[in-house]
């Protein structure tokens, strides 16, 4: 992708960004559920609920209440949240890191698991154990991230007790981080045990959220590479007596992995989607945990700071990918 | 292009690095729980720190870690009685125009500095605030001009609270650090809160744990934990799976279904009691509703023991009125039978029957409360057979609360009702009192027979005016209570835990049997 048109794509992210803002702000107010009627105690009179329906500032119109939280955002000031009591910018971005790293942990292993179950998969083609191989990326990809997490949850925390089902990390450790991104700074310093402990709490929810898109990655690769060996390069280059591996490995996958680089990294987006239930399932602390009480509690200013921090991260993801693919295959670049 | 071949390249290497088997060196270990370490998979976040303000200070739920944290006014027995909390004495004067307190002396907040009367008097100031966001504002703002002698403090009674005492035990009835918060402010607060209670914040990470060390100073009694971790774990299958791993040694609020296997499994055990929260059906006062015989129809065609015994596996006790047995007002002798004939005949009085059935939606929530749908799908099945037929439409708690504040719930709307000091007034009273934004019956006659007991000064003439209104509710048919929730609660074997009427569960509480 060339500078200008990453430039083009950088200028539509504001507009996109203020619909999302306008979207969610009027959809907030439209559906029922207030936060004040939540609040109310037993005894309280009206005149009770106006008091603390003005002091949230939910008593004026709903222009005006959208173009006071949209002009303090500007200034960087995303408002305070209703429940937790603190400015939701410091919220979000205390606990965005947690869910950045275990989308990142996730995609690694379904990276894996998919070249994996693709290369295996390519390599039994034509032979009846590839509906082996289908069958279980069918599998893989019809069970929503959240029931594997329900799955794993029973497995490995209750069946076969191995690895932590809760949290992020283990409260009996006297460990201090100078970010949030606590598996990063980790292994960054050295402390590979405290990294250690980090990652078998994030292994079942990063799995969870892995498998349905190891199975995407996995169904597009083998396509993608049953369709590179049928190809005159890949047939010219057996007649030379290349065997299958080495084609496979050196000539179909470089050109298979462009269009699922392609297609599945905008699907990357469902699995960042997916960290909403998974986290809840491991009381895992990102912003997909923090996202189900912000609802829950009508939080206004909070389900406005995520829902906002999601559209920056989908559009950016998609940005990265579009660059990811124009690196990976130069003739786009040129147009 | 070589920035190509090398991304390709990188990319592969990536690819190969993940492959990569997990190293033994993630593999787990064996948990070695300290000894002196409590750790409760508990079912709701901590929001805020802050016991006094904002959405989580009204939250009953919460209130269980609050009261590790901080001390309450007064104290509150696990049987709904009230004991000495910070304050030793409390009481009226004679006519009951002033409130004496005496503030206990040797308390100490967990910096270390003691607890005196102004941190008393700030508190209740602060909370009368209207400026301050506490919701019981309304509350703290009956008393005030306060003077201190000493450990004495005497307060004028601007509006006499018959129930004041009993909010001083709940929601939002804890003394704050006045000097720090001074010095801290509400956001130094929230980063870190001190409070004089058994035990003071260690660790906290949002929507993960909050780890509490024992109170050196504690003026009570010492706790036999040294640390307790309560883990924020939401999911009730989630809870289940961390005690039944060993991950915590409590966990509570879980299907009954789930509660008897578990407590039958070797290594664990498992209590219950019944708490002050209930299940209800409100009626709201439109049609077909002011209808008496539909009222009442609905009420006797509910056979609530079956509800409890083939629902909720027995866990539950019937009720005739909203004040469970234990609350203050509980009155055994007024009874609402389960008599489905003499419901048919009340209806057939309306001209309705099983084949001219009279119509109505029913609103119900669907999983907030063990079985809430499945208790109204019974209900309507009952209702069904007299000649009621019902349409459930299912929403969520934060729209009941919308609904029932702008009166505009269904005709029968099913809805749960702690209340945790047991008193009538917060029952019957807010739930039963027109002008109350939480009444969907606004009849005339109940805010007559409600009205005068607000200001009643005669506390056994308080009481059994509230069970005469209990009464007459019961024989208008005006509410249709269904039964007293029993808390389950799972634990390690080799530990002993007091359970609450009130329904939290308190580290402090809890100890190696």
């Amino acid at each position: 992708m060339r500078a200008g048109e990453i430039f083009k794509r950088l200028v539509l992210v504001p507009p996109t960004l203020i619909g999302v803002a306008v979207i969610v702000f009027a959809l907030l107010r439209i559906v029922p559920g207030d936060p004040i009627a939540m609040m109310i105690p037993p005894g309280a009179t009206p005149l009770d609920i106006e008091r603390l329906r003005a002091l949230y500032g939910l008593d004026r119109a709903i222009p005006e209440q959208f173009v006071i939280w949209f002009g303090q955002m500007l200034g960087g000031d995303f408002g305070r949240s209703i429940s937790l009591r603190q400015p939701v910018a410091e919220l979000v971005l205390a606990r965005l890191p947690a869910t950045l790293e275990l989308a990142l942990l996730a995609a690694v292993i379904a990276t894996a698991i998919g070249l994996v179950v693709a290369m295996i998969g390519v390599q039994l083609r034509g032979r009846r154990a590839e509906w082996a191989v289908d069958a279980g990326i069918g599998v893989l990809l019809a069970v929503p991230d959240f029931l594997w997490a329900l799955m794993l949850l029973l497995a490995f925390g209750v069946l076969l007790p191995l690895l932590p089902i809760s949290g992020r990390i283990d409260p009996r450790l006297d460990v201090h981080f100078h970010s949030n991104f606590y598996l990063i700074e980790s292994l960054l310093t050295g402390r590979f045990d405290i990294a250690a402990a980090i990652l078998r709490h994030m292994i079942l929810p990063a799995l969870a959220l892995a498998l349905p898109f190891a199975a995407l990655v996995a169904r597009l690769l083998k396509a993608q590479l049953a369709e590179a060996e049928d190809q005159d390069y890949a047939q010219i280059a057996r007649a030379r007596g290349f065997s299958r591996a080495a084609i496979l490995r050196r000539e179909a996958f470089p050109n298979a992995l462009i269009p699922t680089v392609a297609l599945g990294g905008v699907q990357l987006t469902l699995l960042l989607g997916g960290t909403v239930l998974v986290e809840r399932v491991f009381s895992y602390e990102g912003i997909g945990n923090m996202a189900i009480d912000a609802v829950i509690n009508r939080d206004f200013p909070l389900i406005q700071g995520l829902v906002l921090t999601f559209a920056v991260l989908f559009i950016a993801l998609n940005l990265a990918v579009d660059v990811l693919v124009t690196t990976l295959d130069p003739r786009l670049g040129h147009g | 292009m070589p920035s190509s071949k090398l991304s390709r390249r990188t990319l592969l290497q990536l690819a190969g690095a993940a492959a990569l088997p997990v190293s033994t060196s993630l593999m787990p270990r064996p948990a070695s729980a300290a000894p002196s370490t409590l750790t409760i998979a508990y079912n709701v976040n901590l929001p805020s720190f802050d016991p006094t303000v904002g959405l989580s200070a009204v939250n009953p739920t919460i209130q269980s870690i609050y009261q590790a944290i901080f001390d309450p006014y007064i104290g509150q027995a696990p049987d709904l009685s009230f004991k000495p909390g910070l304050l030793t004495k409390w009481d009226w004067n004679e006519d009951r125009s002033k409130i004496v307190l005496e503030v206990r002396k040797g308390a100490t907040w967990h910096d270390g500095s003691p607890v005196t009367p102004e941190d008393v008097v700030w508190s209740l100031q602060r909370a009368a605030d209207p400026k301050s966001g506490n919701p019981i504002q309304f509350v703290w703002a009956k008393i005030g001009n306060y003077k201190i002698d000493g450990s004495t403090i005497t307060a004028d009674v601007v509006e006499f609270e018959p129930v004041l005492f009993k909010w001083m035990a709940f929601l939002t009835g804890y003394v704050m650090p006045k000097a720090y918060y001074e010095k801290v402010g509400a956001e130094g607060f929230e980063k870190a809160p001190i409070g004089s209670g058994p035990y003071m914040v260690e660790a906290f990470e949002r929507n993960a744990y909050l780890k509490l060390k024992a109170h050196p100073g504690y003026w009570g009694p010492k706790p036999a934990f040294e640390s307790v971790v309560f883990k924020f774990v939401t999911d009730a299958t989630s809870r289940v799976a961390e005690v039944e791993s060993g991950g915590s040694d409590l966990t509570l609020e879980m299907p009954y279904e789930e509660f008897d296997r578990l407590k039958a499994k070797p290594g664990l055990a498992g209590s219950s009691i019944p708490v002050s929260d209930i299940a209800m059906i409100f009626l709201t006062d439109i049609d077909p509703m002011l209808d008496s015989n539909v009222r009442l129809a609905a009420n006797h065609a509910i056979d609530k023991n079956a509800i409890v015994e083939r629902l909720l596996k027995g866990y539950g006790v019937p009720i005739a009125t909203l004040e469970a047995p234990g609350y203050a007002a509980f009155d055994p002798s007024i009874k609402v039978a389960y008599d489905p004939e003499l419901a048919k005949s009340l209806l057939a009085k309306s001209g309705y029957s099983p084949e001219k059935p009279v119509k109505f939606t029913i609103q119900t929530t669907r999983g907030f409360k063990p079985k809430d749908y499945e208790m109204i799908q019974a209900i309507v099945g009952m209702w069904r057979k007299v000649g009621i037929e019902a349409n459930i439409e299912i929403y969520e708690v934060a729209k009941h609360f919308e609904l029932r504040a702008g009166h505009k719930l269904a005709p029968a709307a099913f809805y749960n009702w702690g209340n945790a000091i047991g008193d009538p007034s917060t029952s019957t009273g807010f739930a039963m009192f027109g002008p109350s934004p939480h009444c969907a019956w606004k009849g005339k006659d109940t805010i007559e027979r409600i009205g005068p007991l607000w200001g009643e000064k005669d506390e056994a003439k308080r009481i059994a005016g509230w069970k005469a209104v209990d009464k007459y509710i019961a024989e208008q048919g005006e509410v249709i209570p269904l039964l007293q929730y029993v808390q389950p609660v799972v634990y390690k074997q080799g530990l002993k835990v007091v359970l609450q009427a009130n329904g939290m569960v308190l580290p402090q509480l809890i100890s190696p049997a």
